[in-house]
């Protein structure tokens, strides 16, 4: 019989749990991270993504032995109609860099790797293993969890919630309440296969050159949200996502949207001829600073999704997942090594902690940006990149008329579809928002 | 009483795909599992333990990675793991893997206790041959029971055991003289779970890995891609058909107009059908 007790328990083996279990270990703790999934990543969804600060923070070397995609060197930033885009692209050589910034990614096989890491690190790792619920003493501190397995107690001195957007180990607790659908988007994605060379050749890309768009406007129907297309080795990954509560406003259905986007005129020529493999769902937390539940208490901490750690504006959230699991894993240490207990007052400096990192600084600057998209939906994803489209074809088409009337012609359309006041009303609202 | 069970680390079959350029297996990405047929001889080989007691050792050849299948087998319940992995086993046919296993289990018998059963599953999801399981068989002289769907009691004063064997139109009892090689049929059993403990020792357990020297191979030229006789001469997909399916409108007409309609469409789409049909009934 094994001892069944440990210092610390991780729930999922996400980005945020890999940190905080990969730290715990690498400090000599004996860390037992429970997945509910066959392997790490066979549950995770993601763009995706990886920016190297945060896992550079972890695992220096990592450029050396994981499956990274292609380093973006390209970023294109559209604004659609139905029948064009307005766009800003920024590409550079300079992100051809030795130690390149954020990498394409494929989820299942990243968080593998990583999960390897957490293992030769020194944890203990279990898959296909669910935590159903916290266990705690008679004072309500948390001091175990309890698994689908047969015989399924286990304690620790400490709980760390990395379960994901859903949180309902945290939920059937108490500790946080139900996901709200005004703060949570639901995307979905698709995986499609492209030999390497056209994907360079679509893409003016060479190497392990890689380019990002993100798009938003008439793709959305008016909801609150963007879409994406990210070039991997030997596939595309391409998806749009929208607040849960504006699909269930307007009854669009998500696949849909994604056919949408799919077949835009600047879109489908990019995706001809290539395979689907694989189709996913999820959850992505937008709320923003003011749906961020409480962090800690007695003997648990959350992190990553669980903590609602996602910067919706630029597109961020597995570097938050790892900052703030890693933040979480080495207020543990401390706490372990002066032999402190792991109480809600001791524990407090996970957050204390946060604050002084880019993500609590990143997420507190944008907290009204999330109301602000919500509550000027129509206008912001409709109606501005329609005049835009439609003031740069007036600007671009040569057709007799004088350069004052089109002028003119630009700014009355603007005018007819919003007074000057709305404008300058948004972008007052759009400047307090961003502060 | 000591059981052996082989278990193959593959690629699950339902997640392969074929590159659309170069027709070859994308083996990239693709998850790996335990072979599935395998997974019903193990449930068996526990259930005898914990009926009978003994031990239960899980056996496997492959990479370094296939170590992930063994710890699985022991988050199952399995007593211990060991992993045959060298450059020398690469690309193995069922000849040379037959060889290389028959070898670890003498190796096994000599360390633990000599096998009285040893299990395979009645063939592999990637290769489909079937042939391992006789192979290590008919080297190790054991009995052969394949194809067996229930396993019935084991007399072991005297040293037999009886089983059902499914055979073509009907269902054998067999019994015959331990030590036996058994390849279990699908859907004999219903894999347990594994409690919260064994998953716990699995996840600290060391797998005893062996190379071909440890299992006494001198003679490498017998293993791997050298031992091999099979030869891989082409990998292809299947063409797609040119031709589409197509709807008919049919509605509101009788059963015997239908069939006109239809055999009209047929002959108007390959008119070599209905000539043939038409000297056919000439000849008659």
């Amino acid at each position: 019989m094994v001892e069944q007790r440990f210092d610390a328990i991780v729930v999922g083996a996400g980005p945020s749990g890999n940190a905080a279990a990969y730290t715990l270990a690498k400090e000599g703790l004996n860390v037992l991270q429970l997945e509910r999934g066959e392997y790490a990543g066979s549950k995770n969804v993601q763009g995706a993504i990886l920016y190297s600060d945060a896992l550079e923070k972890l695992i220096p070397s990592f450029r050396e032995d994981a499956p990274l995609e292609r380093h973006v060197i390209e970023q294109r930033l559209w604004m659609l109609d139905d029948a064009s885009y307005t766009g800003m692209h920024y590409r550079s050589e300079e992100f051809n860099e030795e130690k390149p910034n954020r990498y394409t990614i494929i989820r299942a096989q990243f968080d593998k790797w990583f999960s390897q890491k957490v293992r030769d690190a020194g944890a203990t790792v279990l898959y296909e293993t669910t935590v159903k619920e916290l266990i705690r003493n008679t004072s309500g501190k948390v001091i175990g969890v309890q698994t689908d397995r047969e015989d399924g107690a286990v304690m620790a001195d400490v709980v760390i919630l990395a379960e994901g957007v859903n949180g309902l180990v945290g939920q059937r607790s108490g500790l946080r309440d139900e996901l709200k659908p005004d703060t949570v988007a639901l995307a979905v994605k698709e995986m499609h296969f492209l030999p390497r060379d056209v994907i360079e050749s679509r893409f003016n890309l060479k190497g392990d050159e890689g380019v990002v768009i993100e798009a938003m406007g008439s793709v959305t129907l008016g909801m609150t949200g963007t879409a994406f297309l990210y070039t991997n080795e030997e596939s595309i990954s391409v998806g749009i996502g929208c607040l849960v509560s504006d699909f269930k406003e307007t009854g669009a259905k998500p696949y849909e949207l994604l056919e949408r986007f799919k077949s835009h005129p600047a879109i489908a020529p990019l995706l001809a001829g290539s395979e689907v493999k694989e189709y996913a769902a999820h959850l992505i937390p937008e709320g923003g600073y003011n749906a961020i539940p409480s962090l800690f208490g007695d003997g648990w901490l959350m992190v990553g999704d669980a903590g609602h750690f996602v910067n919706a504006v630029h597109r961020e959230g597995s570097n938050l997942a790892m900052t703030t699991g890693r933040v979480a894993a080495e207020t543990v240490v401390r706490l372990h090594r002066m032999r402190k207990e792991m109480t809600k007052a001791n524990l407090a400096e996970y957050q204390e902690r946060l604050e002084k990192t880019f993500v609590l600084k990143d997420m507190r600057k944008y907290r009204k940006i999330p109301a602000f998209l919500h509550g000027n939906k129509e206008t912001l994803f409709g109606l501005y990149p329609r005049l835009l489209s439609k003031a740069a074809q007036t600007w671009f088409r040569v057709d007799g008329l004088d350069k004052k009337a089109k002028e003119k012609a630009i700014v009355s359309s603007f005018r007819q579809a919003r007074t000057l006041r709305g404008m300058i009303g948004d972008a007052f609202k759009l400047a307090r928002a961003w502060r | 009483m000591q059981i052996v069970v082989c278990i193959k680390q593959v690629p699950d079959s339902a997640q392969i795909r074929v590159h659309p350029v170069t027709n070859t297996i994308m083996r990239q990405g693709v998850p790996t599992i335990i072979n599935p047929y395998d997974l019903f001889a193990l449930e068996e080989a526990l259930r005898l333990r914990d009926k009978s007691g003994g031990e239960v050792t899980v056996l496997s050849m492959g990479p370094p990675m296939a170590e992930d299948s063994l710890r699985k087998a022991l988050t199952f319940g399995a007593d211990r793991a060991v992993l045959l992995t060298d450059r020398f086993f690469a690309g193995s046919d069922t000849l040379a893997t037959s060889f290389s296993l028959s070898q670890a289990i003498k190796k096994i018998g000599e360390v633990w206790g000599a096998p009285s059963i040893v299990f395979t599953g009645k063939q592999t999801i990637d290769g489909d041959t079937a042939q391992v399981g006789p192979g290590i068989a008919t080297r190790l002289n054991l009995n052969q029971l394949t194809y067996v769907a229930k396993i019935g009691p084991i007399d072991r004063e005297g040293g037999t055991i009886e089983v059902e064997r499914r055979a073509e139109g009907g269902v054998q009892v067999l019994q015959t003289k331990l030590p036996v090689l058994i390849t279990m049929l699908e859907g004999t059993n219903e894999m347990r779970r594994g409690s919260l403990s064994a998953a716990l020792s699995a996840a600290k357990a060391d797998v005893t890995v062996w190379n071909a020297a440890d299992i006494g191979i001198e003679d490498v030229t017998k293993c791997g891609l050298r031992g091999s006789p099979t030869v891989v001469k082409r990998v292809f997909a299947p063409t797609p058909r040119e031709e589409k399916a197509e709807q008919l409108p049919v509605g509101g007409k009788s059963p015997d107009e239908i069939a006109d309609t239809l055999m009209n469409e047929i002959f108007s789409r390959h008119q070599t059908i209905e000539d043939d049909l038409m000297n056919f009934a000439a000849g008659q």
